[in-house]
């Protein structure tokens, strides 16, 4: 317990959010002088322990060791006073003020009387110590992404911080200032401070870890060092195939193609290309399945195809007719539904009851709707259609949609999105977060969807899935289409590392 | 804060609102408000008892009055709910979307202009039957252009409406005072700030013996309306949609850019409506009193009724209660004008302060000592 050469220790931490279990016991140390990679999918529970370390959540079970003393922070100025600062993956700079004043602001001192130039040149001092070069008057607003990480590394280090912790430090990154930052926290822990790395890149593992603790669920899988493992391990540890489930498929006759997409780019929510020339096309009765880590331009694609997001370029059809940069309504009367993959935050309204949220997408045209007027008659009936046809466990159709369990919300979705016979179907993990039940009973529903005819694109983190109930998969990286290959002949090592990024030449072998 | 470091305190959201906490808490506040009003009162060297009294008895009358015949204190205390009711349901409508038109004032002022100009201009050349319907109309288009306004601003440019809705504020009122200070001025008003007074035909009709005037029968049309468009229409289930979650509104391809429009095309024909009421309802000029805040009050008296347009009328009529009690125990009980306000801050604060209890319950546990 108070071995000396651990900066950090944490034993037993659970975090237990409405609904979710972010951290499940996970117990997790941090050497002096090391960089440990924490790695994990989207939603493993990896920023939420961080978050714990750093004094923004206060776990509701276990201990906290900081050099062999045990700590109970409240905020995150009381882990800085023990030296553990983070670096957030999204920014938490003030635009219109200089690189020192952000790195002073909400500091206890100078306690009256500001010297802004003697602080400069400190700032400026401690740059040049380790080698991240910024100009301390500079206003933050004039500074690249790159540069303004290197002022949120120079906020912890002035306010003495002997662990940094990164959150996903190079998602907003360039190579080449990926390779700069690498350097930096290579100098830092050889002065003895240490980091914890947060990131789902397999590459960047190697370049630069020392150990490597992987989460899944919440829960550690296991805690490996470089030379002891190799890129299709870890894939292996992230998604975790022991959970791979056995589904039957049945043979269906595949129709004409229903969706076809050519040389499709847009942009996300920062400006920055997402989907850079993607393409393929989905047959009737066919569901291809996109594997990827998150944030390589899944739910980008996902919004372009249902007119949420703006294509820059390319083409998407639906049934041989042009929809690309169709208004969503207009998407939406061709029959294509889709189940988004934040379904209270984007697919549902928690807030108003289940057969409110199952007339969101036809409440404008008969029968549930004549002239101005609801028909609550015809709402009604088809409430109870649903709730039956598709077992959704309520106490009525004016339940609020937030009080259900969450497999239960996402039944009252699929039901909405399904019931329509729909021609095109876009789901983005639809089984995140439910129970197995509710995952079995989702999976099932997909694959009824298919037998009828419908062509389903599944977006999924979880890459059994995508490839038990695949037809055909393709994996995205960055924004483009690695390769695609039928799910019968994807091997998961192989598809993990084309997901990293690795090799794409492995690829092409498989497509043709 | 070490002083708490014993005990943890946190409020936690309650899953489900609960009906018993729902009625306990504004009656909780209220008597909480009511205490500390009472200690001021004693600092003060008053008697709370009568003073609360006082107040009830100002507001309402009393029954020996009411046997008599006597609804004065009733009916001005009406008069006063009114256009605290139509701006209430005005901004309500507006909030239900989450579009913060916080210019129910300006809106009022722009909606009596507009019915003064009509009742100025054509009140005797007009028949006289199409005088107070076409005065009715003009308010409302008034009120709904200056509401519109910041709605196009926000809906093609983004603009924040918190801060267009509050400068068009200023220009409206500004541009009343200039009207009655200037061109429209009562040549014959000894130089009183103030038109002229309108023709009878622009008066809206009141209730015999009181300052009582249609506008009341307006706000209970409107209310209705509301609650028509809210619980039966495909409008209102988008207004509740988007106020819910507008990515699911974007999602299910709800126009939100309409939406924004039409609603504060309503808001703002309200809340001019509440101006038109009053220039023809109670002072039958353009002049000085038009805008004294019950836009900005209205705003309160939504959120009190939780946006609902039935409990909107009924918190108006209650706030008026709270503003002419204490303007009447400033006569009954000769207490300087800051006592009634401060009693009427102290029953705003308590009332809104408990909401949170309605939201969150508070939690707290005794903590284990740290061992350094």
């Amino acid at each position: 317990m108070t071995d000396e050469s651990l900066a950090v220790q944490m034993h037993g931490i659970t975090k237990r959010f409405p609904g979710v279990l972010a951290n499940d016991r996970i117990d997790f140390d941090v050497r002096a002088g090391e960089v440990h990679a924490l790695l994990g999918e989207n939603g493993a529970g990896k920023s939420t322990l961080m978050n714990v370390l750093a004094g923004l959540y206060r776990p509701d079970a276990g201990e906290l060791v900081v050099r062999g003393q045990r700590r109970d922070f409240r905020s995150p100025r009381d882990a800085i006073g023990q030296g553990i600062g983070m670096v957030h993956q999204h920014f938490m700079l003030v635009d219109v003020q200089t690189v020192a004043e952000n790195v002073i602001l909400g500091l206890g001192r100078p306690a009256f009387f500001l010297n802004m130039s003697r602080i400069a040149k400190e700032i400026a001092e401690l740059a040049e110590e380790y080698h991240l070069p910024v100009d301390p008057q500079a206003y933050i607003w004039q500074l690249s992404v790159g540069e303004q990480q290197r002022v949120e590394i120079l906020k912890m280090l002035y306010r003495g911080a002997d662990v940094l912790i990164m959150d996903e430090p190079t998602a907003v990154l360039t190579p080449q200032e990926s390779e700069r930052l690498f350097d930096t926290l290579r100098l830092l822990t050889a002065q003895g401070k240490s980091i914890v790395f947060i990131t789902h890149k397999l590459n960047e593992v190697f370049a630069v870890a020392n150990r490597i603790t992987v989460l899944r669920d919440g829960r550690v899988v296991g805690t490996t060092t470089p030379p002891e493992t190799s890129e299709e391990d870890l894939a292996t540890m992230m998604v975790g195939r022991e959970v791979l489930f056995h589904i039957e498929k049945e043979k269906v006759e595949q129709g004409k193609p229903i969706l076809e997409v050519q040389d499709l780019r847009a942009q996300n929510d920062r400006g920055l290309p997402a989907l850079k020339g993607v393409s393929f096309s989905i047959r009737r009765g066919e569901i291809l399945g996109i594997a990827g880590v998150a944030g390589n331009g899944q739910r980008e694609l996902a919004e372009v195809l249902t007119g949420l997001r703006k294509a820059t370029g390319g083409h998407i059809s639906i049934q041989g007719q042009e929809t690309t940069n169709r208004s969503s309504r207009e998407i939406i009367q061709r029959k294509v539904s889709y189940v988004p993959g934040d379904r209270l935050g984007e697919g549902l309204i928690p807030n108003l009851a289940v057969d409110d949220n199952q007339i969101l997408k036809d409440y404008c045209q008969p029968p549930i709707s004549k002239g101005p007027f609801l028909i609550f008659s015809a709402i009604d009936s088809l409430a109870e259609k649903l709730i039956a046809a598709f077992d959704i466990d309520t106490p009525g159709p004016k339940t609020l949609v937030r009080l259900l369990s969450g497999g239960n919300q996402q039944k009252v979705l699929l039901a909405r999105e399904l019931y329509v016979a729909p021609n095109l179907l876009v789901a983005v993990h639809p089984t995140r977060g439910l129970d197995i039940g509710a995952t079995e009973f989702v999976r099932q529903r997909l694959l009824e969807q298919r037998t009828e005819g419908t062509g389903i694109l599944l977006i999924s983190g979880d890459l059994d899935e995508v490839l038990a109930l695949s037809d055909r998969v393709a994996v995205i990286y960055e924004g483009e289409i690695m390769g695609v290959m039928p799910a019968a002949e994807a091997r998961i090592a192989t598809v993990g590392v084309m997901m990293a990024g690795g090799e794409r030449t492995q690829q092409q072998g498989a497509t043709t | 804060m070490k002083l708490f470091d014993w005990i943890d305190v946190k409020l936690e959201k309650r899953l489900a609102p609960s009906r018993v906490v729902n009625i306990l808490v504004p009656f909780a506040s209220l008597g909480l408000a009511l205490l500390i009003g009472a200690v001021l009162l004693l600092i003060a060297g008053v008697d709370p008892i009568a003073t609360y009294g006082a107040m009830l008895q100002g507001a309402f009358g009393t029954p020996e009055q009411w046997l008599q015949g006597d609804f004065y204190n009733l009916s001005e205390t009406l008069v006063k709910a009114i256009p605290l009711m139509l701006c209430g349901l005005g901004v309500g409508i507006a909030f239900r979307m989450l579009f913060w038109n916080i210019g129910a004032e300006g809106q009022v002022a722009a909606g009596g202009i507009a019915a003064a100009g009509v009742a100025l201009t054509w009140g005797s050349t007009l028949p006289a039957p199409l005088v107070l319907p076409a005065m009715i109309v003009a308010g409302f288009a008034a009120g709904a252009l200056w509401g519109l306004i910041p709605a196009l601003l926000k809906a093609y440019l983004r603009v924040n409406e918190i801060i267009t809705t509050l400068m068009m504020n200023y220009i409206a009122i500004l541009l009343v005072e200039y009207l009655y200070y200037g061109p429209w001025k009562d040549p014959k008003g000894w130089g009183f700030p103030g038109t002229a007074e309108f023709v009878e035909a622009a008066w809206l009709p009141r209730l015999p013996g009181t300052r009582v005037h249609l506008g009341l029968l307006l706000a209970v049309l409107a209310a209705a309306f509301i609650w028509l468009v809210l619980s039966r229409t495909k409008w209102g289930y988008e207004i509740r949609v988007i106020g819910e979650n507008p990515r699911a509104a974007r999602y299910a391809g709800i126009s939100l850019v309409r939406n924004v429009v039409l609603v504060m095309i309503l808001s703002g024909g309200l809340a001019g409506l509440a101006g038109m009421a009053e220039v023809s309802g109670i002072a039958h000029r353009l002049q000085t009193g038009l805008t004294v805040g019950y836009g900005y009050t209205a705003i309160i008296v939504a959120w009190l009724a939780r946006l609902g347009p039935w409990r909107t009328l009924v918190v108006a009529f209650l706030f008026a209660a709270l503003l002419v009690g204490g303007d009447q125990i400033q006569i009954t009980m000769k207490l300087p004008a800051s006592i009634a306000l401060i009693l009427q801050g102290a029953i705003l604060f308590c009332m809104l302060g408990g909401e949170v209890f309605t939201q969150y319950r508070l939690r707290w546990r005794v903590r284990r000592p740290v061992v350094e």
